[in-house]
């Protein structure tokens, strides 16, 4: 972090091309196109604007795009925090290598794992075939959408929570233990707090990133309407209807989400950094 | 270590230790890595093993004969080019936008930074549909590029702009809070002494910052190539010519041609296991993400 006064005149040269051309480009590239999208939402009729975002599809695909991220960032929650765990606590053969795997989904192409996840959750896949008898229908259901989500979500959880858990006091949880508190104990009063603002913010994070996921869940969803339909896939199809508007109302849909949890994600990290800092 | 010197100290700092107490702990530890390894295998290992069993389910020529097929060669080279074009540019605002901010202080900083990660935050197909609405038949500037005879949308300049939009933070986000962290010192003397502008950026700035750099390269160079989404929305599948490895992918997996589908998958794979290597690599060398 830089001082926070404003030392002598800075002598380094530069500051107006560059600031200029970073805002040219990123006017260019990301503002414009994204104000035009609002603006072809804006210029639709209100009735017809709600009409589209409220119509039974939509809210349709609203509801699985929502509940199965929801569901993969839970899980990711949950198994993140186990992998985190064991990558920073514990010492095992292979570890270093799991530590690298673990951004895989950030450098694995979506429709790569996409096709991937659908051959081995598929009825005859490597897993699959295991699930299918006990009545357990991953591919072409919600539940493969889940599965496709909560891998794209993983490495979020796991590389916010890792420097967390290295955060955590080890002098703390001896002294508890050495006092007679039970390993539930600690985990409740020291380990939770410690890592709780990174657990959440990792969360969502991986929610974020699997709301507007596209890639990697067409291929395990079956697209029925009504069914299995996510949200970004209906702009698709409205797009491939030439309804640039629909597309574009459903699309201002998406964006609003993301602004949301771009706030939340922000809101988070300033929370998770006051309480660090009082902890210490 | 200048730690305890007895036996007895040893055991009895050992017991203090979560992780080393007892059964129970032990347990707990073995319950953990299990869960663990079992979780990314089926999540992580299975599937990438699977795109290599699918691609060489016919043997090693059906593989090879697969990347003959004109059309998954022209994807390649659409992919090659896509990024060869991508990557620089943003390689470029990465550092500029990195200078800047890193460098300087003014106000609106933060909120630029904001802006900067926004296309993170973005759904792919956003990503892509905003192009359409600007450049598509129906778009802002659709009628005068259709006058003119310019195709953006479902052709490469609208590939480009689609990759550019999802890849635009990679290398900004890396350089920024590493060059904040480095801070203006060593410059501020470059310069003092009278080292130009350029010749400081190269020989003070560049080589402290140059893992940093790799790592955000690496990271937007395999998002470029393997976009899906975004690319997918503006390029309409036009077999041969306007299909990237990723699309071309989809396309031979919905005709059942699953070893040309994972063999090209399979090249996108190695890439990623490339990528990771190399970003192994760079974290070796002491660069530590912020």
């Amino acid at each position: 972090m830089k001082s926070v006064g404003q030392r002598e005149p800075n002598v380094i040269p530069g500051f107006g091309i560059t600031l200029g051309f970073t805002t040219f480009f990123l006017c260019a590239i990301v503002l414009i196109p994204l104000a035009a999208l609002v603006l072809k939402a804006g210029g639709m009729e209100w009735e017809r604007f709600i009409g589209v975002i409220t119509s039974d599809r939509a809210v349709a695909s609203y509801r699985l795009s929502f509940g199965a991220s929801l569901v993969a960032a839970g899980v990711n929650m949950v198994f993140g925090f186990a992998i985190a765990w064991t990558l920073v606590r514990y010492d095992f053969p292979g570890r270093k290598i799991i530590d690298a795997i673990i951004d895989m989904p950030f450098a694995l192409p979506t429709a790569v794992s996409g096709i991937a996840l659908t051959t081995v959750f598929a009825g005859n896949g490597w897993i699959g075939q295991y699930l299918e008898p006990m009545g357990i229908k991953v591919a072409y259901t919600w539940i493969g959408i889940t599965v496709a989500l909560t891998l794209i979500g993983m490495p979020f959880v796991v590389r916010t929570v890792q420097p967390a858990i290295q955060e955590v006091q080890r002098d703390l949880e001896d002294a508890a233990e050495t006092l007679g508190a039970g390993r539930f104990y600690v985990f409740r009063r020291i380990i939770v707090p410690t890592v709780l603002p990174a657990l959440l913010t990792g969360f969502t994070l991986a929610f974020a990133r699997a709301v507007g996921e596209y890639g990697s869940v067409i291929f395990i969803a079956g697209n029925m309407p009504m069914k299995t339909e996510i949200t970004p896939l209906l702009i698709v199809i409205r797009l491939e209807e030439f309804d640039y508007a629909g597309a574009a109302a459903l699309g201002v849909v998406m964006l609003s989400i993301s602004f949301v949890m771009l706030l939340a994600i922000n809101l988070l990290q300033v929370w998770g950094r006051k309480r660090m800092m009082v902890s210490r | 270590m200048a730690g305890p010197s007895s036996y007895s100290e040893i055991a009895a700092e050992l017991a203090t230790r979560p992780g080393h107490a007892n059964l129970g702990s032990a347990l707990v530890r073995w319950l953990l890595i299990t869960v663990s390894l079992v979780f990314l295998g089926a999540l992580l290992a299975a599937p990438l093993f699977a795109v290599f069993a699918m691609a060489l389910e016919k043997g090693w020529d059906a593989y090879f004969q697969s990347f003959g097929d004109p059309d998954t060669q022209a994807a390649i080279r659409l992919t090659l080019t896509t990024a060869a074009i991508v990557v620089p540019l943003n390689t470029v605002f990465g550092i500029t936008a990195a200078w800047c901010i890193a460098k300087f202080e003014f106000r609106g900083k933060s909120f630029l930074i904001t802006l900067i990660d926004l296309p993170l935050a973005v759904s792919p197909v956003v990503s892509g549909l905003i192009y359409v609405l600007l450049f598509g038949l129906n778009g802002w500037f659709g009628a005068w590029l259709q006058e003119n005879e310019i195709s953006i949308v479902y052709a490469l300049p609208g590939i480009i702009l689609a990759t550019m939009f999802v890849t635009f933070p990679y290398v900004a986000r890396e350089l920024i809070p590493l060059m904040e962290q480095l801070g203006n010192d060593e410059e501020e003397a470059a310069i003092t002494l009278g080292a130009g502008g350029w010749f400081t950026f190269f020989r003070v700035t560049l080589p402290r910052i140059r893992w940093g750099l790799v790592y955000g390269v690496i990271l937007c160079n395999a998002r470029a190539m393997g976009e899906f989404g975004a690319v997918s929305v503006v390029s309409g599948n036009i077999r041969g010519l306007t299909t990237t490895m990723p699309l071309h992918i989809e396309i031979l997996y919905n005709e059942y041609n699953f070893v040309g589908a994972f063999a090209v998958a399979s090249m996108l794979s190695i890439l990623a296991v490339i990528t990771l290597i190399i970003k192994t690599l760079v974290e070796r060398s002491g660069y530590r993400r912020r």
